[in-house]
């Protein structure tokens, strides 16, 4: 009968004195791998996916302009709208805007600027168009057209 | 007497880390800086308009319309899964084929849309090409596609050069696209 004896009865418990540590691990690591969003973005922004990417390595070279319909059509109505930082812009300011961004980099290294176009999915080329033929008259021509990368990559 | 050595209270120290994450979590951004790169031509007005005549077997007709509907080499298609295919068969043809290029330097690939085409098709599209011209690259190179296209991301370190320059040897990036038409909007 002894065989079958009740186990005594120990208390399980989940030990909870490295929990601190593990959430410190994962803070410091979102921490690292992420960056403080610099503007909020009121345009849609669902981007495509693609399997041919290439990364960017040099991150202070790349100008970001996001492109589709604002997020708020009360205000700003349906019209795809280009945003550049925090503020809609028009076509023909971004010669403007590259010459700015421009002169934030070092001088060496200012034809050197990507921009890095950022287009909702369901945005039209005319406008997108528009856009690279301004990037063209202001000299930034090394363009990125922002995807995802497609789940079942076909090697 | 008892000394009671002073301890500072560590049972809120998960709450106060979980708090500090869960900010993070919410204001950050996972950086995304990868997408499809291409290099836009010259300012309209500085290039002078050449009168270079391309002939008409050089060039690989990609045309979409306003309603994402595709015509390559002026016939209407539905099915893209061999499109691949046919640009590599096409810029590697050397002559073989008398209506296919003649050499790969030759070889355009001109894609066209509409002002109403969306950004989706096109990138769709796109990526297809490039996807032609990086097997091409890769093999000859002699490496898989993905590790040719992370190779030409970072070109400062030496065997990435080495790979890029075998690969990209006589065979130019021609793809060109075109000013959209004004059909749709």
């Amino acid at each position: 009968m002894s065989k079958f004896k009740k186990k005594n009865q120990v208390k399980q418990e989940i030990p909870t004195s490295s929990m601190p540590d593990v959430v410190f691990m994962l803070l410091f690591f979102f921490m690292v791998t992420t960056e403080l969003r610099e503007t909020s973005i009121e345009v849609k922004q669902g981007i495509p996916r693609a399997t041919q990417l290439r990364k960017l390595m040099r991150k202070s070279l790349v100008a970001n302009l996001y492109i589709g319909e604002p997020t708020k059509p009360a205000l700003y109505g349906k019209e795809p709208k280009i945003q550049a930082d925090d503020v809609f812009i028009e076509a023909k300011d971004i010669v403007r805007w590259v010459n700015e961004k421009k002169s934030e980099l070092p001088e060496n290294e200012r034809e050197q600027i990507t921009v890095s176009l950022k287009v909702d999915r369901d945005a039209k080329r005319g406008l997108i168009s528009d856009v690279e033929i301004e990037l063209r008259k202001a000299n930034a021509r090394k363009l990125l057209y922002s995807t995802l990368q497609e789940k079942d990559e076909a090697k | 007497m008892a000394r009671t050595t002073p301890e500072i209270p560590n049972a809120s120290m998960a709450d106060i880390a979980f708090l500090l994450l869960t900010f993070f979590l919410v204001t950050t951004t996972m950086p995304n800086n990868s997408g499809l790169s291409i290099a836009l031509p010259p300012p309209p007005e500085a290039t002078p308009p050449d009168e270079v005549k391309i002939q008409e077997r050089n060039m690989f007709k990609i045309q979409v319309n306003s309603s994402d509907a595709l015509l390559i080499e002026g016939v209407p298609r539905e099915d893209i899964s061999d499109l691949k295919e046919e640009i590599k068969t096409f810029v590697l043809n050397n002559g073989r084929n008398p209506e296919s290029s003649d050499t790969p330097e030759k070889a355009i690939v001109s894609f066209k849309t509409d002002r109403g085409t969306s950004h989706k098709r096109f990138i769709q599209l796109l990526d297809i090409i490039q996807a032609a011209y990086y097997d091409i690259y890769a093999e000859q190179a002699g490496v898989t596609n993905a590790k040719f296209r992370e190779a030409a991301s970072d070109l400062s370190i030496p065997q990435n050069k080495e790979i890029y320059d075998k690969g990209r040897a006589g065979i130019p990036l021609n793809i060109s696209i075109a000013d959209p038409t004004k059909v749709g909007n």
